[in-house]
């Protein structure tokens, strides 16, 4: 043991390192916030919008992503970590990770404060070939995460987007737990301002018309923007067209009360580590039990008043204080 | 002079500056400034450095310790104060009367310090004012909890103050306070099993995140009924130690009286953890899980079922048939460990089982005495109060 290894261990133990060996993994830029700004931007953009564009809307947007067609590149990070101003490498480092042997492909990743999307690497039993997952905020049509929020902070816009109010969020980190996906992440590094992160769909480039800056630079046509109901109907359509190719399922459709992206795939979705068997929003069981709640605390209330009322009566009745001694 | 005398009998006790510190250094009390010191440096890391460095929580866990014990268990366990408050000040049960306000006291303090740690378990303390004052989510869970707590927290005050002024030598107010909290009470009632349910209901959000066998749509029936018979537990426990270390404190106290209260509070623990069971077993017959029984989460269930619900029920009935006190005081608390084993495993065992052990959450030393500290003061006010206050003696 050096002294420098000395001397981290004897911070480790103080707990003054400034080096966490678990997190340390997921984030890179311990002690400082990711820096976010797009959960402000976006926000005041939508806040904008509901005073002066009117929100009925036909269809919300959505994103169809077809399995088949991905090929690992990871080009979708980068244009996502360049658009969202999150910390970024060259892109080169992303397009090559795919022929590497040692690269972020070994390990199955999640989304983290500094990462909205991120893509892993599934093996096709049967044929043994690659299948690449892009994963971000599913944009849910009955978000868990909205309804899990005691302070409000999430909102589904009328676009389809889920976004975030940094000026509400207490930092509960409940919405964390709630998400079926495990999407939203924490900026666990910055210690008086931290925000909740996660995908927004782009909401700043799709009020103004454009696509999402990942579906901008996938080359491959494995991302297509468009509203749900025309994708709806495209992918059920591909299916169709190619049976061979594909599972006869459309993921987000029913899933968790249906999501704003839609997947298509050549392998079975609970393969690839998408959560299946629930087809309503998992809201839906907090609501009964604050509507149970409410019931019961209802029907409770008259009787015990009336105890109240009786003991103190009775107390009156025998003269007050001494009752209590 | 005056207010120095006064400082000198009701907070001193009667002794010098000087002889009341120097009472003060026991080894006992050693260990617990030793525990509160380290709390308070945990507590400034975290405000300073923040979450990161602090403790160990990350995306894949962002509830750990401080949500597990502090919150998950230690608010279930400080339910009794008002299950005693609500059988002698609304239903007369006038057995109970001498442990009234011990167990109002426990309970508040329970909270409040619960909370305390709740507050910087937030990642923005400072707005915790927010879920009252300037957003509600309404379609939280979490938001009816949070009120719940805040409601409560004054229940429990209007329930001690009378204590509080008595000792300040406020007639009036005490008086006043003394009627408030029958009505506090009633209040307090339909409060508490609300939050307890909701507790449980926290997590009836992440049907596919929970192992099946923790995972139940009576998620909130199981919170409120084992915070029923836990808090009944912690009451027994708690009774027996507050009147082994005060007995001097204690004119004419009947041990007789006492153990024949314990006993028969402990059937009713029975009765209910008799209800537990049956709840649990129906949850694994109507959702047919016995097939999760037979993996390792499996038999870590069966751990907590058999070795923390039907023990006790054993040793307890054991107990009460042949009369012995200890045996049926250590049952209780036995059943106080199992609703704890409960809560962590709701709360982070089952909670995301299926991603690698590498991954799971382990707390960081910081957190632990950050928790650990907590509950330390909980019990070092407890202390204070109640050789001062006309608690035990009234
Ligand atoms: S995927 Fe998660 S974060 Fe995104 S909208 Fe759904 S619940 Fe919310
Ligand atoms: S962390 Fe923030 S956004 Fe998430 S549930 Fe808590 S208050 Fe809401
Ligand atoms: S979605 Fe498109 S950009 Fe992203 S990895 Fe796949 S092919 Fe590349």
């Amino acid at each position: 043991m050096n002294r420098r290894e000395f001397l981290n261990k004897i911070l480790k133990v103080t707990g003054l390192t400034v080096y966490h060996p678990y997190v340390a993994k997921e984030e890179s830029v311990p002690f400082r916030s990711t820096g976010n700004s797009v959960n402000r931007k976006v926000w005041e953009i939508y806040k904008k919008r509901k005073e002066t564009v009117s929100q009925k809307l036909e269809d919300t947007y959505a994103i169809l992503v077809d399995l088949n067609k991905c090929i690992g590149c990871r080009r979708c990070e980068w244009a996502c970590n360049e658009w969202n101003k999150n910390p970024n490498k060259p892109i080169k480092e992303f397009e090559k990770s795919r022929f590497e042997k040692n690269s972020v492909f070994n390990e199955i990743r999640r989304t983290t404060a500094g990462q909205f999307t991120v893509v892993n690497r599934f093996f096709d039993e049967k044929t043994g070939k690659p299948v690449y997952v892009k994963i971000q905020c599913m944009h849910c049509l009955d978000p868990a995460c909205v309804s899990a929020c005691f302070v409000g902070a999430f909102t589904k816009t009328p676009e389809g987007a889920v976004i975030y109010n940094p000026d509400a969020c207490v930092g509960c980190r409940y919405c964390l737990i709630a998400c079926p996906f495990d999407i939203p992440a924490y900026e666990y590094f910055d210690p008086f301002t931290p925000q909740v992160t996660k995908c927004t769909m782009c909401f700043d480039r799709i009020v103004e018309g454009e696509v999402p800056a990942c579906v901008a630079i996938c080359s491959a046509d494995a991302l297509k923007f468009g509203k749900r109901k025309e994708l709806l109907e495209l992918a059920h359509k591909i299916i169709e067209d190619n049976p061979d190719k594909y599972v006869p399922y459309v993921y987000g459709e029913h899933d968790f009360g249906g999501t704003n992206w839609l997947y298509i795939s050549p392998v079975p979705f609970e393969k690839l580590g998408f959560p299946m068997g629930y087809n309503e929003t998992p809201a839906k069981f907090t609501r009964n039990f604050l509507f149970a709640v409410k019931v019961l605390e209802i029907l409770a209330a008259p009787p015990l008043v009336y105890l109240a009322y009786k003991s103190l009566s009775d107390k009156s009745k025998t003269g007050g204080k001494n009752e209590d001694k | 002079m005056k207010t120095n005398s006064w400082f000198r009998e009701k907070i001193l006790l009667g002794q010098d500056f000087k002889d009341y510190i120097a009472g003060l250094l026991t080894p006992w009390n050693l260990i617990v400034g030793i525990i509160l010191i380290l709390g308070i440096y945990a507590l400034g890391y975290r405000i300073l450095f923040g979450f990161g460095p602090a403790t160990n929580l990350t995306n894949e866990y962002p509830w750990g310790l401080w949500k597990t014990l502090n919150i998950l268990a230690e608010i279930p366990l400080s339910a009794p104060g008002l299950a005693i408050g609500t059988a002698v000040y609304l239903f007369k049960v006038k057995d109970y009367k001498m442990f009234a306000r011990p167990a109002v006291l426990a309970s508040l303090l329970g909270y409040v310090f619960g909370v305390l740690t709740l507050i910087f378990d937030l990642g923005r303390y400072d707005r915790v004012l927010y879920p009252f004052v300037l957003f509600w989510g309404l379609e939280s869970v979490l938001f009816l909890t949070a009120w719940h707590f805040f409601l409560y927290i004054l229940i429990c005050f209007v329930e001690w103050f009378p204590a509080f002024f008595e000792w300040v030598g406020a007639e009036r107010a005490r008086n006043l306070f003394a009627k408030l909290g029958v009505w506090a009470t009633a209040l307090g009632v339909i409060i508490t099993g609300g939050h307890q349910a909701a507790l449980g209901a926290l997590f009836l959000i992440i049907p596919t995140k929970l192992h099946p066998l923790w995972y139940s749509s009576l998620l909130p029936v199981f919170f409120l009924v084992s915070a029923v018979f836990a808090g009944i537990a912690v009451f027994i426990v708690q009774a027996t130690i507050t009147y082994k270390v005060y007995r001097n404190q204690l004119v004419n106290f009947n041990y007789k009286e006492f153990h024949r209260r314990l006993l028969s509070l402990s059937k009713i623990l029975v009765v209910v953890l008799v209800a537990y069971l049956l709840l649990k077993l129906l949850d694994l017959a109507h959702y047919n899980k016995w097939k999760y029984l037979f993996t390792p989460y499996g038999y870590w269930y069966l751990v907590e079922l058999i070795g923390f619900v039907v023990i006790p029920i054993i040793t307890l009935i054991i107990g009460i048939k042949a009369k012995w006190v200890k045996w049926v005081q250590l049952s209780a608390f036995w059943v106080i460990l199992g609703l704890i084993l409960n809560r962590f495993n709701v709360g982070l065992i089952a909670y995301r089982w299926y991603i690698p052990l590498s991954q799971k959450y382990w707390p960081t030393w910081m957190e632990v005495a950050f928790s650990l500290s907590m509950i330390t003061w909980a019990i070092v006010v407890y202390k204070f109060i109640i050789k001062r206050m006309p608690i035990l003696k009234h």
